[in-house]
């Protein structure tokens, strides 16, 4: 594995750029904050996390509907101050907050879980950061020489020439 | 990277770098605390086991303890539950609404305001099931399946949607603030050598590593959850205003009460981070992050929601003597001439006429009287919550059912019980979290940082003179 530290988030995107134009599969980019540019720049598949998140939302809308149908409507009907208490129709427009906000749980929820599993975090997983300083002040960008084209002296020429203050091996 | 004009005032002061930041809000987790931490931990840990003990004498005796009777069967303790829930919304909307806005001024701010929100809207929330006496079956809000037939709960009634709504708030702002957390505590974990240490923010970090996906995913994650919780925000004060505005009461049952609750929600919100930020930012040396420009944003947003709940007593006033309902008209004659006359004054007085100093610049830049207004403020929205449920229930439509109320020891104890819960929990969030989100300010260190910005200028005058 190479490991090309950069510190500051421009030339780091520019020289993922440079490095992924050249037909280089850049792993990833360690970084202590999310640098604009760089899911660009190393061509990074857009996520479909809002996607899970309107899924899950949607989820909670149907069941706070057939819940408060299936409660108040079919199961067990109250005569509240003479309210209609037979028909959905009616009574939907007092059912609106407890849809809303079920909506809202099940989304928020359900995307913050889904993201965590997906990406590996969750309590008790270890790091994989290979530097600490990629949370304090540096850019790492990661490159598996094994699976590309270039040669590996190649590859680092060009990192050191986009302004890596640093090239590192790892496994 | 987008650039930013050199006519708007830099978000951080001197001339700082990521590193710097790092260890500046590293600084009040790694380092010790002062005597000035202990004695106001001591001072809010015993307000808050007193609390306990009042609330468990509350529990063991009954509601009886209170000062409420039949005719006012709802005082300090809706008071209160009112007042901490719409403390907890400005922490929601500097981190949601402002994330929406692109403010990046909101990014010293809002890890504290989020930490503010959540332990406000756990101090919040004890009084809906402490106040139903049982606590021990608190459980039968819930629409669980029972062998009372299974006897379901009532969806009609805005006392169950707040049920579904503070729940729905409390843990989905739990959720949005922790989310941002995790790498702010990686960057705590990645610094630490104390063993034990290292292990609980190894452990509360979620191993989190920061790649470019981890960030892409948390990004769209912060942006949903800040849409998420907008609307979120606006539905539970709306929903807390809909336990009086469905009523009958005069003086209660009005449409204005949303638009007007929301709004003074935010007013007091931002109000109580006012009082917490301008302590916190003198004692833990962050006045490079939290700069007056900050606190001058805020100030502008107390004048604005200020004015809407000015504006609605004032509508309140009008439609109360134009409507012709004399029931609703002696509601105001009552609050306003009535013996508790002077805490509709004080409110009056707190929310209407003293946010108005706050347009003439030299007194919105001035911390000192910052802060005090944000206390004047907190006082007149307590007293804002216990004129509308007190002086409207105390005399509605009976006048043989009219009568007096008095707090007793236990009302005023659970209170400054939950002061004392709230500043407990603040206390040690500043002193074990970071306070300030650490990555998302270094992601606008070079738009926004003063020494930038002066680079930058100077780097503009030399290209002017080629």
């Amino acid at each position: 594995m190479i490991y090309a530290v950069y510190d500051d988030p421009d030339t780091t995107v520019e020289a993922g750029r440079i490095v992924t134009d050249a037909g280089i599969k850049v792993n990833t980019v360690y970084s202590p904050f999310p640098v604009h540019g760089i899911d660009d720049a190393i061509k990074l598949p857009r996520t479909r996390i809002s996607v899970a998140a309107f899924m899950f939302g949607a989820m909670g809308t149907s069941f706070a509907a057939w819940m408060t149908w299936y409660m108040l409507i079919y199961d067990w009907p109250m005569n509240v101050g003479g309210k209609p208490s037979f028909s959905f129709a009616e009574n939907f427009p007092s059912f609106v907050p407890v849809m809303f906000e079920l909506t809202i749980l099940l989304g928020a929820h359900g995307m913050i879980w889904t993201f965590f599993f997906i990406s590996g975090i969750l309590p008790g997983a270890k790091n994989k950061n290979p530097d600490p300083r990629t949370t304090d002040d540096k850019f790492i960008i990661e490159i598996d020489p094994s699976k590309q084209a270039q040669k590996e002296d190649e590859i680092i020429g060009m990192l050191k020439n986009a302004g890596a203050v640093e090239i590192n091996r790892g496994e | 990277m987008h650039g930013e004009s050199q006519y708007r005032v830099p978000l951080i002061r001197g001339d700082k770098t990521y590193h710097q930041i790092t260890e500046d809000i590293c600084a009040p987790i790694e380092g010790r605390a002062g005597k000035l931490w202990y004695l106001a931990f001591t001072v809010s840990a015993v307000a808050a086991l007193w609390g306990v003990g009042c609330i468990s004498y509350l529990l063991g005796t009954g509601v009886g303890v209170w000062g409420l009777n039949r005719t006012v069967n709802w005082a300090w303790d809706i008071t209160n539950f009112v007042w901490w829930v719409g403390i907890g919304h400005a922490g929601t909307l500097i981190s949601a609404v402002l994330l929406l806005f692109r403010q990046r001024w909101r990014m010293a701010v809002n890890r504290s305001a989020e930490a503010m929100t959540i332990f406000a809207v756990v101090c919040a929330g004890m009084f809906p099931l402490i106040h139903m006496g049982r606590l021990w079956v608190g459980y039968w809000t819930l629409p669980l399946p029972n062998q009372f037939g299974s006897l379901w709960v009532n969806f009609n009634s805005p006392l169950l949607w707040d049920v579904f709504a503070i729940s729905t708030y409390f843990s989905v702002s739990l959720g949005f603030w922790y989310t941002g957390l995790i790498p702010d505590f990686a960057t705590v974990r990645d610094r630490q050598v104390i063993p034990w240490m290292k292990k609980i923010y190894q452990i509360t970090s979620f191993g989190w590593s920061g790649t470019a996906k981890q960030w892409q995913r948390f990004e769209e994650v912060s942006l949903v959850l800040a849409g998420m919780s907008t609307p979120l925000v606006l539905s539970v004060h709306t929903i807390v205003s809909f336990d009086f505005a469905t009523s009958v009461i005069p003086g209660w049952h009005t449409t204005i009460f949303p638009p007007y609750f929301v709004a003074g929600a935010i007013f007091s919100g931002f109000a109580m981070v006012l009082t917490l930020l301008l302590i916190m930012r003198k004692v833990l040396k962050l006045e490079d992050y939290i700069t007056i420009g900050h606190v001058e944003s805020m100030n502008k947003i107390i004048i604005v929601t200020g004015s809407i709940v000015g504006v609605a007593y004032i509508t309140e006033l009008f439609v109360a003597y134009y409507s012709g309902v004399q029931y609703e008209q002696y509601a105001f004659l009552n609050r306003a001439t009535g013996p508790l006359a002077w805490s509709y004054w004080i409110m009056m007085g707190c929310n209407v006429i003293s946010p108005q100093v706050f347009w003439i610049k030299k007194l919105r830049t001035n911390l000192t009287f910052t802060f005090f207004m944000s206390l004047v403020v907190n006082v007149g929205m307590w007293f804002e919550r216990f004129v509308i449920i007190v002086t409207s229930l105390h005399r509605d439509y009976l006048p043989s059912s009219w009568t007096m109320f008095y707090p007793t020891w236990v009302d005023v104890g659970v209170y400054v019980g939950t002061m004392g819960i709230f500043f407990t929990l603040f206390l040690l969030f500043s002193r074990t979290f970071p306070v300030i989100a650490m990555a998302e300010l270094k992601s606008i260190l070079k738009i926004s940082g003063e020494g930038w910005k002066k680079r930058q200028k100077e780097h503009e005058h030399e290209h002017d003179h080629h």
